[in-house]
């Protein structure tokens, strides 16, 4: 009797354990919403989506890299350097004539594919060359946002079709007042009325990925493997995995999803920047870590990686909403990180 | 002293290695040894620390390439260039280490590297985790091996459970010839003698199983031959009927008057 209740107890402290974070954010919401009542709303939410697109996206990112026991430092000044070389493209596309919507298009995909290039030297550092993923990854850091400050000379990139920002800051759908609901425009609406919009584009945008990639990772073969050689590098080598082009890839995605920040970045607000991601590296780290990774590899779902982000932009964008200053944030997150971390040292089976 | 020809001298060994010789630099850490192992037969490969067991063991397992020797395996020469080669002749080793990812669970570590997948909408492939889970409980169950739960991770169980996910991981990839190098160091007495049944079942399930091992218990319990390395040389080989743990000692640390014998 007295064992069914401990093991009760025990089983109830671990599922404490486990979901802590799913319980930190609900009190976040809750004191968000008692200090402004407002806050607890469907826009509010889509707000905080919206905000937090890039550490959604980073979070990713970063978080194929945690899972084979490295780290990623490059991807904030990756993503600056997506926002730069994107932007430049979609206005030479449009120098040469091409439609808006063409150039906004051809430009984004050269740039997906331009963006593998950091990743593939990353990986190739890191898994051929046996470079610490912390140096070779810090120093992509500098590389990226060497050449972004090149490219821009300390302007901002600029003239970009009115049409990416109308792409970014929309919404995949549209309710107006008569209850129609209308795909990526905008009902034109009498003054007074208001139009209900659902689900920003780019936080569809950037959820088509995280679900393929997230599939990737728990469905596959190479996802397996990834999480293998988080676990035991040499036990992975010896069943015959081909440990060296799987961390290759993994560094190839990380910056690939580096790269759609950087794009998301320029839809929404038209411009492109070396330093447009420099303050994400600690955000999509933290995404990650709060999500119940272990930075020593081998565990974190994408599941848990979006949760995690899901706090940090509670945070940034409630911070705002109470109306603290954003410094307030870059303290909070970087608090909750280290108590996330410290959870995992306490507790290590508490994610596993 | 020993029978040869007990298989009825027209069928091979399983695996024969002959005149192996590997050096590092100056040394040379196995000099000019050859050894057998048949079907369901227990080899014990004993010596003292640095009595080149490891390498030998190495060589066969496809992570040293040896300085001469050959290595037969049904009776044909084959080329052993890497831990793959060795696996694809169905020649497994089980590391003192064990060589499993903690992180993942029982049926992850059974298939790692050879997940089983099916197609999901017919296009794209997947990881098949049921029957792997199926599979695994299967090859389990043949050992007598039981383990509560098979979705657990390898972090959660003991000693002796993640031998037995090591052994039949090999098992289950149809070994012929299984290394096991320090099976039961690090294990508690009763998961020690476990392991030791376990090995006598893969005997009688007619693996050739060949063994590292300090312990002259273990040696005397499951082998059937023991092969005494010292330096580098084959010091000595004892069918384990006819020997005394004694002898095999003497032979280990190179007593004068065995060593003339």
């Amino acid at each position: 009797m007295t064992q069914i209740a401990v093991n009760h107890k025990n089983l109830t402290a671990e599922t404490i354990g486990k979901n802590w974070i799913t319980l930190f954010l609900v009190i976040l919401v809750i004191v968000f919403s008692l200090i402004t009542p407002a806050f607890f709303s469907i826009d509010t939410l889509q707000l905080i989506l919206f905000n937090g697109t890039e550490v959604f996206l980073l979070g990713a990112a970063e978080l194929f890299v945690i899972i084979t026991g490295g780290i990623d430092l490059s991807v904030g000044f990756v993503m600056g350097f997506s926002t730069i070389m994107s932007s430049k493209l979609i206005v030479i596309f449009q120098g040469f004539g091409l439609p808006p919507f063409m150039s906004i298009l051809s430009g984004s995909l050269i740039m997906l594919v331009i963006g593998l290039l950091p990743g593939l030297v990353n990986g190739w550092l890191v898994a051929y060359l046996r470079v610490p993923a912390f140096i070779a990854t810090f120093s992509m850091l500098g590389i990226t946002h060497g050449i972004s400050e090149l490219m821009t000379q300390g302007v901002p990139t600029k003239n970009l079709p009115s049409l990416a920002g109308i792409i970014g800051n929309g919404s995949f759908l549209y309710i107006s007042p008569d209850r129609k609901i209308h795909f990526f425009t905008r009902p034109q609406v009498a003054r007074g009325q208001i139009v209900v919009s659902i689900l920003p584009n780019m936080v569809v945008f950037a959820f088509i990925f995280i679900l393929i990639f997230s599939f990737l990772l728990s469905k596959t073969k190479f996802g397996r493997h990834l999480y293998a050689i988080g676990g035991n590098i040499d036990a992975a080598i010896r069943s015959g995995i081909n440990v060296k082009k799987d961390l290759l890839k993994a560094y190839m995605i990380s910056s690939f999803f580096a790269s759609l920040a950087g794009i998301s970045y320029v839809m929404k607000y038209i411009t492109g920047k070396p330093d447009a991601g420099a303050d994400l590296l600690l955000d999509s780290i933290a995404a990650v870590v709060i999500g119940g990774a272990s930075m020593a590899g081998g565990s974190g779902t994408m599941g848990r990686t979006i949760l995690g982000a899901l706090v940090i932009a509670v945070v940034q964008t409630g911070l705002r909403i109470i109306g603290m200053q954003t410094f307030m944030t870059y303290i909070l997150v970087g608090s909750i990180l280290i108590i996330a971390v410290i959870l995992d040292q306490v507790f290590p089976n508490l994610n596993r | 002293m020993i029978d040869h020809k007990k298989q009825g001298g027209a069928m091979p060994h399983i695996l024969e290695v002959k005149n192996i010789t590997k050096r590092f630099g100056g040394l040379t850490a196995v000099d000019d040894v050859g050894f057998y192992v048949d079907h369901g037969e227990v080899v014990a490969l004993v010596g003292d620390n640095g009595a080149g067991k490891s390498t030998l063991i190495k060589v066969i397992s496809g992570v040293y390439k040896p300085d001469a020797g050959e290595i037969f395996l049904n009776g044909s020469k084959i080329h052993i260039e890497s831990p793959i080669d060795a696996i694809n002749y169905g020649i497994e080793t089980i590391y003192q280490d064990l060589a499993l990812a903690e992180n993942l669970d029982v049926p992850s570590n059974i298939f790692l590297g050879r997940e089983i997948t099916k197609k999901k909408a017919g296009l794209i492939p997947v990881i098949h985790q049921e029957y792997m889970l199926e599979e695994s409980r299967k090859v389990l169950d043949r050992l007598d091996i039981e383990i509560p739960s098979l979705k657990s991770n390898i972090r959660n169980l003991s000693g002796g459970q993640r031998q037995a996910v090591a052994i039949s991981r090999s098992i289950y990839w149809n070994a012929q010839v299984l290394i096991m190098d320090e099976p039961t160091a690090a294990l508690g007495i009763s998961e020690q003698k476990k392991v030791l049944e376990l090995v006598s079942s893969l005997r009688k399930q007619g693996i050739a199983i060949i063994i590292i091992s300090h312990q002259m218990y273990d040696v005397f319990s499951v082998a059937d031959r023991i092969i005494v390395m010292r330096r580098g040389i084959k010091a000595g080989e004892r069918l384990v009927k006819e020997t005394t743990s004694e002898e095999i000692v003497s032979l280990i640390v190179g007593a004068e008057t065995v060593e003339k014998k």
